[in-house]
């Protein structure tokens, strides 16, 4: 692919609102995972949850849109400089010419949770305030953000569970590839909500504890909630010099089972190898792997196996979740923006909570903060359904 | 943005496969509803069947049809699937148990929670490795599966499968999102002309209102206003009468697509 200029970037997780508290805190190898008190939960396992959320509504003319997901976009937005720079981008390309592509996994459905407990006795209707089009709809975060920035182009969400807002840069470089947009907002959104803390519980999918990536000890993820922005543009003698890029996409299915990777990771093999051959590069021209490294015994097992079937073994990689937690619909864009940061700081991120690699693991895990020439980095994000999405950055030039 | 339609799905009440509802469609047959029949597909494993839901049958149905028709292998067909709501069967299960004391979910229902959960059985189903994307834009997820759809053919190069499917809500979610049929429908796209291509597609994003073509039946006109995914209507019916009027759809606020329809030979 033609490569694209990310000329900003935001992000709000457990780890604080704003891009520098997420890269302070990969520096100094902080999480920010705790013992799971969100509403009335009583689970036991850790999350990574954004405090102060709860007195933070979202702008009044866009009332009918709050909810929790909307808030966590709207805390976004308003870091990083991120509302200012589309603006300016606004001014420069017009307000119809500038999509917007957000991933999300739940959306606002904790609105809907929160309804059924206040159902009418007699009829079982949901209370006369429950808005299901601003809150709950799986696009509603799109079009949130669509109306927050005044944005008049194309717009979507993408949905497929932990991949989303990995997949939203490919949706967002095509479409302007096809002349549709000039630039594009992409990011992604997911909060905690009763549906993904008690269904990974179903599954036993949640850690006691913190998550712990690739330790031989690992027994599950810790949920996280948080969003990502990023602001896409063509390169042009304009672009600042210092803004990274998307060099290449790939994704893929697993076509194995709903919620369990293919064991030989064969799905994530495929979405590496396409986002390498998109980006026109080689395994040995990566610096660094962010992994997805949930913390679950088999999608470990699997992303290790398809990373040593993609790289020599040398490649440095880590997963980040044990600081931020899983994102879900956020995790894509949020572990992208730590690669930008990643190349910019020139750091690796080690990997909070990881006392003790598996000695099954062959990849070169990391487990402290590595300082290095970061050029290139590839992201991965794999999801519910088999849904594999791999992403490459890298500096300008 | 150009793409060569090369095959029809259709599943809806009263509507059981595109060449069975060409009539109806073209305006020569009156249109005549009745309950949407859709069964799962034998290409589903065993297990797979059982635990899947209604989407997941519309989304088979209506794609396997369109790519039949199209003598492509799903094997191989990057897929675009669109969904104003996914499956709202299991959303209200999943909301009715999470309101209980016991808050005990079944993680079957769980991971087909996903929007993706076409998606997935698609891809166990077809053994379907290419890449596959779930999109959602409320009562315009076809106009937006469309547009990323053709954004593919354009720029990858690639022939790609949309499915676009809607199943109602249950009470009492009914009452805050109504749905008004399940239906599906399906549309192989394809970068060249093949020798059964149906009509070139010319689809342009333009950022103003624009009123969006209607179906001249009223019980058609009916179905595409109350279901999200039969907004396809129109388009479905300038296919099939070979018409080259082009079509407009509702988009995102404020937009609209434009669709000139040049019937292939």
């Amino acid at each position: 692919m033609q490569p694209l200029a990310i000329t900003r970037y935001s992000a709000v997780n457990c780890l604080g609102a704003g891009s520098q508290a997420l890269a302070g805190a990969m520096l100094e190898q902080r999480s920010g995972l705790a013992p799971c008190d969100f509403d009335s939960v009583a689970l036991d396992t850790h999350i990574g949850r954004v405090r102060g959320l709860e007195a933070l509504p979202v702008r009044s003319d866009l009332g009918a849109y709050d909810c929790r997901n909307n808030r966590m976009a709207q805390l976004a937005i308003e870091h990083d400089g991120f509302a200012g720079a589309v603006a300016q981008a606004r001014s420069r390309y017009g307000a119809v010419r500038i999509g917007v592509f957000m991933g999300t996994s739940t959306s606002g459905i904790l609105e809907t949770e929160l309804a059924y407990h206040r159902r009418a006795p007699v009829t079982g209707a949901l209370p006369p305030k429950f808005r299901y089009a601003e809150t709950h709809s799986t696009f509603s975060v799109a079009d949130f953000v669509r109306r927050y920035l005044d944005l008049q182009g194309p717009a979507f969400v993408v949905s497929s569970a932990c991949s989303s807002s990995a997949k939203v840069l490919g949706s967002a470089a095509r479409m302007i590839a096809a002349g549709v947009c000039d630039a594009a907002v992409v990011g992604g959104v997911d909060t905690l909500c009763l549906t993904t803390l008690y269904g990974f519980h179903s599954l036993e999918l949640t850690a006691r504890g913190p998550c712990r990536p690739f330790d031989a000890q690992r027994d599950g993820i810790s949920i996280g909630e948080g969003a990502g922005f990023a602001l896409l543009e063509r390169v042009g003698p304009k672009t600042d010099a210092g803004a990274k890029r998307l060099l290449g996409i790939g994704d893929s299915c697993d076509a194995h089972h709903m919620s369990t990777p293919h064991p030989d990771g064969l799905g994530a093999r495929l979405a590496m190898q396409r986002a390498l051959q998109s980006a026109g590069l080689a395994p040995a021209d990566i610096d660094y792997v962010n992994l997805h490294g949930t913390g679950t015994r088999t999608n470990d097992a699997a992303e290790d196996r398809a990373i040593s079937s993609v790289f020599d073994g040398a490649t440095p990689c880590s997963s980040t979740k044990g600081a931020t937690g899983h994102l879900l619909g956020a995790a894509g864009i949020t572990e992208i923006i730590i690669s930008i940061l990643a190349i910019e700081r020139g750091v690796m991120p080690g990997s909070a909570q990881t006392r003790q690699v598996d000695p099954a693991m062959r990849c070169n895990y990391l487990l402290e903060p590595r300082p290095a020439r970061v050029r290139r980095v590839l992201s991965n994000s794999f999801g519910f359904g088999g849904s594999n999405c791999s992403v490459v950055l890298g500096a300008a030039g | 943005m150009r793409a060569f339609v090369e095959g029809i799905g259709l599943v809806g009440p009263g509507l059981n496969g595109w060449q069975a509802s060409r009539a109806m469609l073209a305006g020569g047959q009156a249109y005549r509803p009745a309950p949407t029949s859709v069964s799962a597909s034998a290409l589903l494993p065993a297990a797979e069947r059982r635990r899947a839901g209604v989407p997941v049958k519309l989304a088979l149905a209506a794609g396997l049809e369109a790519i039949e028709a199209a003598s492509r292998d799903a094997a191989n067909l990057a897929t675009v699937f669109a969904s104003s709501s996914g499956d709202c069967d299991n959303v209200h299960a999943m909301c009715e148990s999470l309101a209980t004391p016991e808050r005990q979910v079944s993680p079957t229902r769980f991971h087909n929670s996903v929007h993706n959960a076409a998606a997935g059985y698609w891809s166990i189903a077809t053994q379907c490795r290419a890449p596959s994307t779930s999109l959602c834009c409320h009562d315009s997820s076809f106009a937006a599966g469309l547009l990323d759809a053709a954004s593919q053919v354009a720029v990858d190069g690639n022939p790609v499968v949309l499915i676009v499917y809607d199943h109602p809500y249950p009470a009492p979610l009914s009452t805050a999102r109504p749905i008004g049929a399940t239906f599906g429908a399906a549309l192989v796209l394809a970068p060249q002309a093949s020798a059964g291509a149906i009509a070139l597609l010319d689809i342009e994003f333009e950022p103003q209102q624009a009123g969006a073509t209607r179906m001249d039946d009223p019980g058609l006109e009916a179905l595409r206003i109350g279901v999200p995914a039969a907004r396809c209507l129109p388009l479905l019916a300038a296919l099939t009468r070979r018409s080259s009027e082009p079509v407009f759809l509702e988009y995102v606020t404020g937009t609209h697509l434009r669709m000139a329809v040049t019937p292939c030979d």
